[in-house]
């Protein structure tokens, strides 16, 4: 079994979980810990001085000690906005050139910018970032970004926080095999047994924020995420029964005691 | 003299420096970064760095987010 390299760091979770629409740091911090993940993405945003500056912040609770922090360009709309984002981020984070590019077209459906997430990809690349890059489920742009320097390929699901799953697991199955980098699905999920697909397809992991952040119970949500990741990555590797069209039974049908 | 701060008009005191205003606004912990103008100031600049009239600045820092 493969491990999961990124950034030259190795994680034993294969789970990514974001920090958004918690209802406070605290929430935030016991669905991490009992999600057991070591990667966590944040976004970057204006800080509302005078209010932000007095209150605390989102990583005095998620330690960048203990967490990888994986800051995203969410809300960008052009290469220009999601470079900047990320030199932002790097500045904030000590340096750290690990980022989540998303550079998003339409906000009703808030599908990936296929052309300007290329531009963005290969000038990052080009600064030396190491790119996770959010994408749509098309095997041949999954493949460019690879083939650009992506750290990681992320395909989405089924659109963000739209809770629908694995919409095209033909499309995941391809990207996967031909990948030779981690391959990540990022949006869509709702539930456990979405989390569970994407890991039996080869997924190398999956990110989700929605669908443990606004369940009903985040904390129990996070941790049945734990164990769907972990059920769905052995079962890919365990290599499942072929399907059949006919049954074929599990007990000998020979030495029936009612039989001859 | 007259700059953006985070996309909000402010009058600052003619020649401040970046770190003079990070200690007038006394944000509380260390996660944020700064702009002027679109280029990134480095916190080892903070110190030298001397805020233009009309300059647009903004502080920013980390929040929650998928």
């Amino acid at each position: 079994m493969k491990k999961l390299i990124i950034d030259n760091k190795e994680y034993k979770s294969r789970l990514i979980l974001g920090t958004g629409k918690y209802k406070d740091f605290k929430e935030t911090e016991a669905a991490i810990k009992s999600s057991s993940c070591e990667m966590v993405t944040v976004a970057i945003r204006r800080m509302n001085i005078g209010q932000d500056t007095e209150s605390e912040n989102l990583l005095e609770f998620i330690s960048p000690e203990k967490y990888t922090i994986l800051p995203n360009t969410a809300g960008c709309y052009t290469a220009r906005d999601a470079i900047r984002t990320c030199e932002i981020a790097s500045e904030l984070l000590g340096g750290k050139k690990l980022v989540k590019l998303e550079v998003l077209s339409q906000s009703k459906n808030l599908f990936p910018n296929v052309v300007e997430t290329l531009k963005a990809a290969e000038i990052l690349v080009n600064k030396d970032f190491k790119v996770m890059v959010y994408t749509t489920d098309d095997p041949i742009v999954a493949k460019e970004l690879e083939n650009i320097g992506c750290e990681c390929v992320m395909p989405l699901g089924s659109a963000i926080g739209s809770g629908r799953g694995i919409i095209n697991k033909f499309n995941i199955s391809e990207i996967v095999e031909n990948a030779n980098v981690p391959i990540i699905v990022d949006a869509g999920v709702g539930t456990a047994s979405d989390a569970c697909i994407a890991m039996e397809l080869g997924c190398d992991g999956v990110l989700m924020n929605t669908a443990i952040a606004s369940a009903k119970n985040p904390i129990l949500m996070a941790s049945a995420m734990k164990d769907a990741v972990i059920s769905g990555y052995n079962a890919f590797h365990a290599g499942r029964i072929e399907i059949k069209d006919k049954a074929s039974p599990s007990s000998p049908i020979s030495g029936l005691v009612t039989g001859e | 003299m007259k700059v953006l701060l985070n996309n909000k008009s402010t009058l600052l005191d003619d020649g401040l420096t970046i770190k003079r205003l990070l200690d007038q606004i006394d944000i509380k912990h260390k996660y944020f970064a700064v702009e002027v103008n679109e280029q990134i100031v480095p916190k080892s600049n903070h110190d030298s760095f001397h805020i233009k009239e009309g300059d647009k600045i903004e502080i920013v820092t980390a929040i929650g987010g998928g």
